[in-house]
């Protein structure tokens, strides 16, 4: 997600001014992504370049609040109605390590797995404790954020224990071992005799 | 924490299956403390020893080798009559089939271990009132298990587990078929439980719910291979969300 859209669904309830709309942020996201301020008006600033937003006279102590435009309104209309697209996501670093994992000698891979999904475990149990914590009504944003984030760590346990048990099975094709490089480029020498 | 009372005791428990060459190993050599107020949940796949070392626990089974103790008292020692009284009094266990009974209410379901045990009619109704309180379904006492929803039925299954001073909640895939929210409750209910003194053991394979446990441990193949506390700052885990 951007900041920007989150700005535009905050400047939507009505006008406001840098500081407000970076407390509102935190405030609608629990606090798990703090922003700066520096962030916030480089993107209003950006907003405004767009025509997505227009700024409005300084109020009396100085604070220049920002109010949305049709144009604005338009896109984020836009982004409620439009899927996040999994490929605008980061690369996964955990997958990636483990291919790398399973094809490099000498590392123990279940070792791997085992090391993550305890990592993994443990901020669940804080995710779960968080919860636990926080059950008054209007905590319910809040709650909907950690229950993001508690299911994603159990998806990621679940992908963890199902690299285990494939890796139970796991046997590297005979006569072909995987990632030695020299055995690669010997074969490609007797390919090319 | 390392003040709290020891409840149950697994000492280096072995348990097999079967003898010479057809032995099945379930168990080998586990060693695992709860402590009241504690919450340990018991995570593996299908096969590594889960169900086998709730049964040991609540001296449903006995260990080939090694001991198990509740409250200090080794159940190896005790005479059948002697460890089915410290079942039907110490140890409440939830199961993921509900095993209530379908021809007495709500109340007379929770009442009925602590009839089987002495307890006066009177006396039994009133505890168990009071732990279909503790779950919030004191309204359905009168019910029976078919006019009740499943989310009602199990929280009725935990009352009955929980009725009295049991001291060791063990449950076995506590939320079963439930949907989230119910199965939540569920977990919410045992937390406050143990909260409140007592100690548990939740045998589970959904990590979800091994997440309301102070302690995750994980059985592979019969020998517990690691464990979890939870030990990372808020701090760090939220703002690694951010990214």
């Amino acid at each position: 997600m951007s900041i920007r859209h989150g700005l535009l669904a905050l400047l939507e309830r009505g006008q406001m001014y840098g500081y407000q709309l970076r407390a509102a942020f935190e405030e609608s996201t629990g606090s798990t992504w703090p922003l700066n301020i520096g962030q916030v008006y480089t993107t209003l600033a950006r907003l405004e370049r767009d025509g997505l937003v227009r700024p409005l006279p300084e109020s009396d102590g100085g604070q220049r609040p920002y109010e949305i435009t049709d144009a604005g309104r338009a896109d984020l209309t836009l982004w409620f109605a439009t899927p996040i697209s999994r490929a605008d996501r980061p690369r996964d670093e955990l997958s990636i390590k483990l291919a790398l994992a399973l094809t490099t000698p000498g590392v123990d891979v279940r070792s791997v797995v085992q090391t993550q999904r305890s990592a993994t475990m443990r901020a669940l149990q804080e995710l779960t404790r968080l919860k636990f914590a926080s059950d008054k009504p209007e905590d319910l944003p809040w709650r909907l954020v950690l229950d993001a984030m508690i299911f994603q760590a159990e998806a990621e346990i679940r992908w963890l224990d199902h690299c285990e048990t494939s890796l139970v099975r796991y046997r590297p094709a005979p006569g072909r071992p995987i990632s030695h490089p020299e055995a690669v480029d010997r074969a490609d020498e007797e390919a090319r005799r | 924490m390392s003040a709290r009372t020891e409840v149950l005791q697994l000492r280096d428990v072995y348990r097999t299956h079967g003898t010479g060459e057809a032995a099945v190993p379930a168990l080998r050599g586990v060693s695992l403390t709860v402590r009241a107020g504690e919450l340990v949940a018991v995570m593996g796949p299908s096969g590594s020893g889960k169900s086998t070392l709730l049964a040991l626990a609540g001296g449903l089974d006995r260990p080939t080798g090694g001991e198990v103790l509740v409250e200090g008292e080794s159940l190896g020692e005790l005479a059948a009559r002697e460890l089915a009284r410290l079942r039907r009094r110490r140890i409440g266990y939830v199961f993921q089939d509900l095993n209530l009974l379908g021809s007495l209410t709500a109340a007379e379901n929770v009442a009925l271990p602590l009839e089987l045990d002495g307890v006066g009619v009177r006396a039994a109704r009133k505890a168990a009132l009071a732990a279909l309180a503790e779950v919030d379904v004191a309204a359905l006492a009168n019910r029976f298990p078919d006019q009740m929803s499943g989310g009602q039925q199990q929280r009725v299954a935990i009352a009955r587990a929980l009725v009295g001073e049991r001291r060791l909640v063990l449950a076995d895939e506590p939320t079963g078929a439930l949907d989230s929210q119910a199965g939540e409750a569920v977990l919410h209910l045992l937390r406050r439980r143990v909260d409140a003194g007592a100690a548990g053991v939740l045998v589970t394979h959904e990590a979800r719910h091994a997440g309301w446990a102070d302690r995750v441990v994980f059985l592979r193949d019969g020998v517990l291979v690691d464990s979890t506390a939870p030990l990372v700052g808020v701090e760090q885990l939220l703002a690694g969300s951010g990214r």
